[in-house]
C-alpha cells in the first residue's frame, strides 16, 4: 500500500514495503542521493534528515512511521546554498571528502532553529552524535558559532541605519563562488 | 595504447563536453601517438584540449582533468592550483572533471594510475607544471600568429592574452582552437617561483559548495537506468569460501531478483538495497571455512613473540648494537604491540558496474584505476581499453579504495545477472572484511651511557608484509619497507643502530592504512626514544634534538613545535604534555600533546595538539593545515579505541558501537604550524598521523609514571 508524506515541501507517494527505512526510500526508491548511508544503526549521524523539524536517524525510521509527515533533506535546506549553516560551512571550508556534511548540517541545522547561540557543550550535545572521519570537528564547531550569528543577524530587526550598506556588503556565498580564499 | 583506443576515450571526454556547449579540438602531449588522432578531429568540432590534463571552451571555461582520487585530502583543488599557476588562468573559469583510466595519467611514483602515499603533489608537482607552461606558451604563439607578431612580445594574464604595444588584447577561448594545432613544446619555460600568485596562497577547496548542498556524486551516489542493487554474503572467516546455499527464502524476500555465486560469497540482487539486505539475512550459506577458523589475537600475539628470538631481515645495521647495549651503563629493554586497524571510510565500499558483452562500464571510489581495470578486464575476458573506470568522489579513503575487492564483486554480480548493478557494503562487512593496518610486535633495546646519551638502538619487528600481499615477489631479501618504516629511518644520532624484520604472517588480509607503517613504528620509535631520554635523565624535546644534528627538517619542526606550544613554560596544575617528531613521505612532522587525566573515572581529556609540519615549497597552506588537523584526528581515533580483534578467524568488531573513534565532544584544540621551505613539495595527508599517538602516550607517562606499550590506551594506563 502506497505510503504518502512530504519531501522538501513536495508531496510523494511509495509503494515499498512499510518497515523499510527512510534512507533506503529517499535514495534508491527516490533517488535522493544526498542523505547517506554510514552505518545503518543510528551511531554516526550520515542519514540525518529532519522529520517535522527534529534532526532523525533516517537508518532507523520505518518509512511507515513517517506517513503524513513533512521532513526535509540536505536537498531541501534551501536551493542555492543559502541557509546559514551552508554559508558557515562555505565560509569556514568545512568539508574535507564531504561524505558526512549532509548529517553534520542537518544536525546542526536542527540545533539551530532551536538555540541560535548555542555554548561550546551544547554544541557538543548536539553534535557528537555525527562521525567525521577525516576530523573536521574543529572547523565544525566554529561553522555552528559562525552559522549561529548569521541566524541571529537574519532574525534581527531591519535596523534603520545600516540598511542602505545591506547591498554593499558581498553576500558570503558569492565572495566563495569561485573558490578563493 | 593503441591510437584507436586513446581516440575512443578522447570522443568520451567529447561528449560530456559537448553536451556543456563547448567546440574545440584536440592536441596530444607528453604522448606522440595522439597526433594522428589529433589530425583526425575536424577544428572548431569540439574543446581545445591542449593537454591531458587542459581543456579550453570558447566561453573561456578551462576544464582540469583530474588524475587523482579526491577523498577528502584536497587534491583537486591542489591540482587545479599547480595547473592555473603556469597556465595564468582565471581562477574562477576553473571547472573539473575526474579523469578516465588511461596510461596518461599514470601517476609517476607507481607505474600506474593511483592515489597514495602521500604521492599526489609530490608526482604531479612537474607534469602539471610542465602541462600547464606549454599550453599557456601555444595560446601565445596562437594570440601572435593571428596578430602577425612575436610571441615574445605578448603576455598572458588571468585568462587574456596582451599584445601592449598594440594595445590589443584577446581571450583564451578566443585563441583556443588554433592553439590546438600547434605542436607541443617539451621543454616549456617554467615560472620563477618569486612570480607565484596562486601557489603558497591558503585557497578555498573547490568542491566545498557541491559538499554542502547534497549535489557531490560520490560512488554510492551513482544511479543508472534499470540498475539493480546488490549485497554480498561474504564468508566471515578470512580465506573460506562457499560450500552451499539455499537461496530459497531469500528470493521469497520482496524486491529480491537474483541469488548468483561470485568468487568471494552469495551476491543478493534487489530492486533497492535494503531489500537486498534483508534477502541476504535469510539466506542460508553453508561455508568452508578454510584453515584460519583458529585464529584469534592471543594467538596471533603469541606467534609474534615466538619470533623475537629469531634473526630477521636486515633493515639497518650501523656499528655494533649488539655489543653496544652491553656495554653501555643502563641497557632499556622493551616489547611494544599494537592491533589491527580498520580503515572505516565513512562512505562504506560499493561499486557500480554494467557489464556488457563487449564493454564494461566501472563507476567507483577507487584509489587505484588502472588496478581496477585490469581486474575488470581480466573478469570479462575483455582488453583493459574496453574496461571504462568512471572515478567519482570517494567518501574517504586511507587507503583502503587501493583495493580492487569491491571493483570485482560489482563486476562479476553484473556479468551474472546481465544487468546493471550497484553493490553496496554495509558497514559491518566494511568493517570485518577489511585489508588491516597489520598488528604488530616490536622488542625494543637501548643503552645509555654514563652521560645520559644513548650509545646503542636496536629493534625487531614482526607482522605481515603488506607488499607481499598486494604485489606478491615485490620485496627483496625478505625486507617489505613498509614493515619498518618510522623506525628503519630512525633520525637520531647514535653510533650503534640494528633495526630488523621477521615475516610473519597469521593469515590476516593488510594493507595500506593512512600512514602505514609509520603509523605503528613512528608509535614504537617515539615512545622509545622517551624511554631512553627518560633513562639518561633528559627533558624529552633536550634529548631528541641535540641527537638531531644530523637531520636538519626533523630538527626544524621539532624546534617550531616545542617554540609554539612554550615547551619550556610550566604548565597548569594538573596538565601534562608529550613530545614526537617523524619524517613520514619525505614529509616532517613534530607534534605536542597537552592533556589532563581523571585518575577516579580512568579516563584522559586531550586540551591542545600543537602540530609543526615541513612539507617542502607549500601549494595550499589552509589544505596543510586542515590535513593535519585531520590526521591527528585520525591517529588520536587509534590510540584511544582502535582495535581489530580475531576470534574464531572472524573480527569481534562490526561497527561503531565497538569500533569506536573520536567524536566532537572530545576533539581537543589543534594548532598547525608550516616550517618555510622552498624543497620540492611533498605530501601532508598521512604525516600527520603517527607523531600524534607517540606524543600521547608520552604525554600520559609524565602524569602515571609507566609507559604505554601496548594500544589501544586502556583504562588501566590512566589510573
Amino acid at each position: 500500500m502506497a505510503i504518502q508524506f512530504i519531501v522538501n515541501g513536495k508531496p510523494q507517494s511509495v509503494d515499498v514495503p512499510p518497515n523499510m527505512p527512510l534512507l533506503w526510500v529517499l535514495r534508491d526508491t527516490l533517488g535522493m542521493t544526498g542523505t547517506k548511508f554510514g552505518c545503518g544503526m543510528a551511531l554516526c549521524g550520515a542519514c540525518t534528515v529532519h522529520i517535522e523539524g527534529e534532526a532523525t536517524r533516517s537508518c532507523i525510521t520505518p518509512v511507515s512511521s513517517v506517513a503524513g509527515k513533512k521532513i526535509t533533506t540536505i536537498e531541501g535546506l534551501s536551493t542555492d546554498r543559502s541557509h546559514p549553516v551552508q554559508r558557515a560551512w562555505i565560509e569556514v571550508d568545512v568539508p574535507q571528502c564531504g561524505y558526512c556534511q549532509s548529517g553534520q548540517i542537518m544536525s546542526a541545522s536542527s540545533l539551530l532553529a532551536k538555540n541560535t547561540k548555542p555554548s561550546d557543550s551544547e554544541i557538543d550535545d548536539a553534535m557528537k552524535g555525527n562521525i567525521c572521519r577525516c576530523g573536521t570537528y574543529q572547523r565544525i564547531r566554529e561553522a555552528v558559532h559562525r552559522a549561529a550569528s548569521l541566524t541571529r543577524a537574519e532574525a534581527a530587526p531591519p535596523q534603520p541605519a545600516k540598511e542602505e550598506f545591506a547591498e554593499l556588503e558581498p553576500a558570503g556565498e558569492h565572495a566563495q563562488a569561485g573558490g578563493r580564499a | 595504447m593503441s591510437a584507436a583506443v586513446l581516440n575512443g576515450l578522447n570522443r568520451r571526454n567529447f561528449l560530456k563536453a559537448g553536451a556543456a556547449g563547448a567546440a574545440g579540438l584536440i592536441v596530444g602531449f607528453y604522448l606522440p601517438d595522439r597526433a594522428d588522432a589529433r589530425a583526425q578531429q575536424p577544428a572548431g568540432a569540439a574543446p581545445a584540449k591542449l593537454n591531458a590534463w587542459m581543456m579550453i571552451s570558447p566561453d573561456n571555461s578551462v576544464k582540469i582533468m583530474i588524475d587523482k582520487a579526491e577523498m577528502g585530502q584536497g587534491i583537486l583543488t591542489a591540482l587545479c592550483m599547480i595547473a592555473a599557476e603556469e597556465l595564468e588562468c582565471d581562477w574562477k573559469s576553473i571547472r573539473t572533471e575526474f579523469a578516465p583510466a588511461a596510461k596518461e595519467y599514470f601517476n609517476p611514483a607507481f607505474g600506474m594510475q593511483g592515489t597514495g602515499g602521500s604521492s599526489s603533489v609530490r608526482s604531479s608537482w612537474d607534469p602539471m607544471r610542465k602541462a600547464g607552461a606549454a599550453a599557456r606558451d601555444m595560446l601565445l604563439q596562437a594570440a601572435a600568429t593571428q596578430w602577425k607578431v612575436e610571441k615574445a612580445d605578448c603576455r598572458a594574464e588571468n585568462g587574456m592574452i596582451y599584445h601592449d604595444a598594440s594595445k590589443r588584447k584577446v581571450s583564451y577561448g578566443a585563441v583556443a582552437g588554433a592553439a590546438g594545432l600547434l605542436p607541443v613544446p617539451q621543454d616549456p619555460p617554467l615560472k620563477d617561483p618569486k612570480m607565484y600568485r596562486i601557489i603558497g596562497k591558503s585557497t578555498k577547496r573547490l568542491d566545498t559548495p557541491d559538499k554542502v548542498n547534497g549535489r557531490a556524486e560520490f560512488g554510492i551516489d551513482v544511479r543508472r537506468p534499470e540498475m539493480l542493487y546488490a549485497v554480498v554474503a561474504r564468508c566471515p572467516v578470512f580465506g573460506g569460501k562457499v560450500a552451499s546455499f539455499d537461496a530459497t527464502r531469500a528470493k521469497a524476500q520482496p524486491g529480491v531478483k537474483h541469488v548468483v555465486e561470485i568468487s568471494r560469497g552469495v551476491a543478493v540482487v534487489a530492486d533497492n538495497t535494503w531489500s537486498a539486505m534483508q534477502g541476504r539475512r535469510v539466506l542460508e550459506v553453508k561455508w568452508d571455512e578454510g584453515t584460519n577458523a583458529g585464529a584469534d589475537s592471543e594467538n596471533i600475539s603469541k606467534l609474534f613473540s615466538e619470533q623475537m628470538s629469531k634473526s630477521g631481515a636486515e633493515a639497518r645495521k650501523e656499528g655494533d648494537a649488539t655489543s653496544a647495549l652491553g656495554a653501555g651503563a643502563q641497557k632499556i629493554e622493551a616489547v611494544y604491540e599494537v592491533p589491527y586497524l580498520a580503515h572505516a571510510t565513512m562512505e562504506p565500499l560499493n561499486c557500480t558496474a554494467d557489464v556488457r558483452a563487449d564493454r564494461v562500464d566501472v563507476w567507483a571510489p577507487t584509489q587505484f584505476q588502472t588496478m581496477a581495470q585490469g581486474a575488470s578486464a581480466k573478469i570479462c575476458g575483455l582488453k583493459p581499453e574496453n574496461v571504462f573506470i568512471h572515478s567519482t568522489f570517494l567518501g574517504g579513503g586511507f587507503g583502503r579504495k587501493a583495493g580492487t575487492d569491491f571493483v570485482m564483486e560489482a563486476v562479476e554480480t553484473s556479468k551474472a545477472i546481465g544487468a546493471p548493478v550497484k553493490l553496496t557494503w554495509s558497514r559491518e562487512d566494511d568493517m570485518q572484511h577489511d585489508f588491516y593496518r597489520p598488528a604488530s610486535y616490536a622488542k625494543m633495546a637501548g643503552a645509555v651511557g654514563p652521560d645520559g646519551w644513548p650509545t646503542a638502538w636496536t629493534t625487531r619487528v614482526a607482522c605481515s608484509s603488506i607488499m607481499e600481499a598486494w604485489f606478491p615477489g615485490s620485496t627483496k631479501n625478505d625486507l617489505d619497507p613498509t614493515s619498518v618504516e618510522g623506525v628503519a629511518n630512525l633520525p637520531y644520532s647514535i653510533p650503534n643502530i640494528q633495526v630488523d624484520y621477521v615475516r610473519t604472517e597469521p593469515g590476516i588480509p593488510v594493507g595500506f592504512w593512512r600512514s602505514v607503517g609509520a603509523s605503528q613504528n613512528g608509535y614504537f620509535s617515539e615512545c622509545f626514544i622517551d624511554e631512553l631520554a627518560a633513562a639518561g635523565k633528559k627533558d624529552p624535546y633536550e634529548f631528541r634534538r641535540r641527537l638531531l644534528d644530523k637531520a636538519p627538517r626533523q630538527l626544524g619542526v621539532l624546534n617550531m613545535v616545542a617554540e609554539k606550544a612554550g615547551w619550556d613554560k610550566p604548565l597548569a596544575a594538573g596538565r601534562y604534555r608529550g613530545i614526537a617528531v617523524l619524517e613520514a613521505f619525505q614529509s616532517f612532522a613534530a607534534q605536542v600533546v597537552e592533556i589532563s587525566l581523571d585518575r577516579k573515572a580512568r579516563t584522559v581529556k586531550i586540551h591542545r595538539v600543537v602540530c609543526a609540519v615541513d612539507v617542502g615549497r607549500v601549494v595550499n597552506p589552509a589544505n596543510i593545515v586542515m590535513q593535519s588537523e585531520s590526521a591527528i584526528v585520525y591517529g588520536l581515533s587509534s590510540a584511544l579505541y582502535g582495535e581489530i580483534a580475531i576470534a574464531g578467524g572472524r573480527v569481534v568488531q562490526a561497527n561503531f558501537n565497538n569500533y569506536k573513534v573520536l567524536r566532537l565532544d572530545e576533539m581537543p584544540v589543534v594548532e598547525v604550524y608550516i616550517v618555510p621551505s622552498e624543497e620540492k613539495p611533498t605530501g601532508a595527508g598521512e604525516l600527520s598521523v603517527p607523531p600524534v599517538v607517540p606524543a600521547l602516550c608520552n604525554a600520559i607517562f609524565t602524569a602515571t609514571g609507566r609507559r604505554i606499550r601496548r594500544l589501544p590506551i586502556r583504562a588501566e594506563d590512566l589510573a
